[in-house]
């Protein structure tokens, strides 16, 4: 479903952040993206949905290049695609209903998107969405006076009103504190499940990637340089793709989930 | 290891550092003051002859007469009100296509040229120079003044909106972008809301400001209270001129003090 072949790009003059790099993902299990600050996990993850453009190289959505659409065909690629952020990327002063409803804008005719006239079936899915991450009883109210668990929840529940054929989910738990991440973590991996969905999600944190993902990417200076199960990935392997980032290698070391703080 | 020293010297760094253009530019800006002052010529005879002048025109406006012209002052505010709430009204509402336009971030560069080109021109000419203009265009009265306090507004309003929208977290833009839509919604959910508080404030400093200067237009003709301020100081009329200030001074008194109030709550 999705295959990315050669792709390649670099910020600027710079050093290029990816450098060829090759996937395919057509089974619908969660696959996890692992690698140091600046590996260009983050990169890659944008790439997909166009945020930031590559500079060479295919990324075929069911056999579309993602890479060749613009302007109305690139948005309709985009609304199959969904992002959870690491920083929420919600509208702080929308409402938690605005900011899930956001999630038909891809959907729905312009004028209905601005005035908030979303069709009946979009609303009754967004509550739908809102009970099963747990937030029916703040539909109306503002982003910003939630908790940053609460703030993910909505951004998944915005990702999912996509109606997505993928997902992707950029460190979505790296701004949490341990015990939310491992709820958020439980609740993508759930969702996920729930709905048949491919998950392409990017983790700083190694056990909880052994613990979710089912299938491991190492990304090491814009290379893939792991792809396998949780249980090939070994001590040998992490040293390989942390290796100059002792900090974050050491981190990783630590095993048990509980254990781990994130910041 | 380096030993240390007894005590260490420290010196906040100059913001010049090197001493010559340092104390060169101070000295400039010295010689500049001595001649400037020595250009003014203050005439102390000029001065003396100005005092009995001032002491009469000051005991002509006390006690202020609120009455002999009390219509005049009346017709004369509420004309001004109604210009600066209409000017006010729409102006805001043009400066927020203007505001858009004029900001690099959401707009491709030819048409962020264009808004810059528009706000930089509204905002270069003061509102008597704008109103002299318009006077001479529409003719006298209060439909000028309209004219002019709306393109006060879009100068200031536009431009300060568009640094508004400049300074927007982009991050809220990038997850409605990556849901699939498009432009306008992209501006409606992701933009409009974060700049909405600024825009509320913005407009009603900007009616305090309009209600101001539709005093100042109105004395170059076009409308309000400043035509009836103008006649009174041209008839000599200094009880009624002094009437017309108090009344200003009491209503920008209590619309600073509402939109103040009004604009703590947009948070």
């Amino acid at each position: 479903m999705l295959k990315i072949t050669d792709l390649k790009k670099s910020y600027g003059k710079g050093e290029p952040v990816l450098k060829g790099l090759n996937l395919t993902t057509d089974e619908r299990r969660l696959t996890a993206i692992i690698g140091s600050s600046g590996a260009g996990k983050s990169t890659l993850l944008r790439c997909i949905n166009r945020l930031v453009p590559a500079n060479s190289g295919k990324i075929e959505l069911d056999g579309v290049n993602i890479l060749d659409l613009h302007g109305q065909q690139l948005q309709h690629t985009r609304r199959q695609i969904g992002m959870i952020f690491q920083a929420y990327n919600l509208v702080d002063r929308l409402t938690v209903m605005e900011n899930v409803l956001a999630g038909r804008l891809g959907y729905v005719g312009m004028l209905r998107g601005i005035l908030r006239r979303f069709p009946q079936e979009d609303v009754d899915r967004a509550y739908a969405l809102l009970q099963r991450v747990g937030l029916s009883q703040y539909v109306n109210k503002r982003c910003d006076t939630l908790s940053g668990g609460e703030r993910q929840r909505v951004g998944c529940a915005r990702a999912l009103m996509q109606n997505p054929r993928i997902l992707l989910a950029d460190e979505p738990t790296a701004s949490l504190d341990p015990k939310t991440s491992e709820r958020i973590m439980e609740l993508i991996a759930g969702i996920t499940d729930e709905l048949d969905l491919p998950v392409l999600i990017n983790l700083h944190n190694v056990p909880q990637a052994t613990t979710y993902a089912d299938r491991i990417l190492g990304l090491r200076h814009g290379v893939m340089i792991f792809d396998g199960n949780p249980g090939d990935l070994t001590e040998d392997w992490l040293e390989k793709i942390y290796a100059g980032y002792e900090d974050d290698l050491k981190k990783q070391m630590r095993v048990a989930p509980q254990e781990q703080d994130d910041e | 290891m380096s030993e240390s020293p007894d005590h260490y010297i420290w010196r906040r760094p100059h913001f010049i550092e090197t001493p010559y253009i340092r104390y060169g530019l101070l000295a400039l800006a010295l010689i500049y003051l001595v001649f400037a002052l020595s250009t003014v010529r203050i005439n102390p005879q000029r001065v003396m002859a100005g005092i009995p002048r001032a002491i009469s025109m000051f005991s002509g406006a006390f006690p202020p007469d609120f009455q002999a012209r009390g219509s005049l002052i009346i017709s004369g505010f509420i004309e001004s009100i109604q210009m600066t709430l209409i000017a006010t009204a729409a102006g805001v509402l043009l400066s927020i296509p203007i505001g858009f336009m004029a900001a690099k971030n959401v707009v491709i560069k030819p048409v962020y040229v264009v808004g810059r080109l528009i706000v930089v021109v509204m905002r270069s000419l003061h509102p008597v120079v704008l109103a002299v203009i318009f006077v001479s265009a529409v003719g006298f009265g209060a439909f000028a003044g309209i004219l002019t306090l709306v393109l006060y507004t879009i100068g200031f309003v536009g431009k300060l909106l568009a640094e508004a929208i400049e300074e927007i977290k982009y991050g809220q833009v990038e997850g409605i972008r990556s849901t699939g839509a498009g432009y306008l919604p992209v501006l409606s959910y992701a933009v409009f809301p974060q700049i909405l508080p600024r825009l509320i404030g913005l407009s009603i400093y900007q009616l305090d400001i309009n209600l101001r200067a539709s005093a100042i237009v109105g004395i170059v003709g076009a409308g309000g209270i400043g035509g009836t301020l103008n006649t009174a100081f041209g008839r000599y009329d200094y009880a009624t001129a002094s009437a017309i200030l108090l009344v200003m001074i009491g209503i920008i008194l209590v619309t600073e003090g509402i939109s103040g109030r009004l604009r703590r709550f947009t948070k």
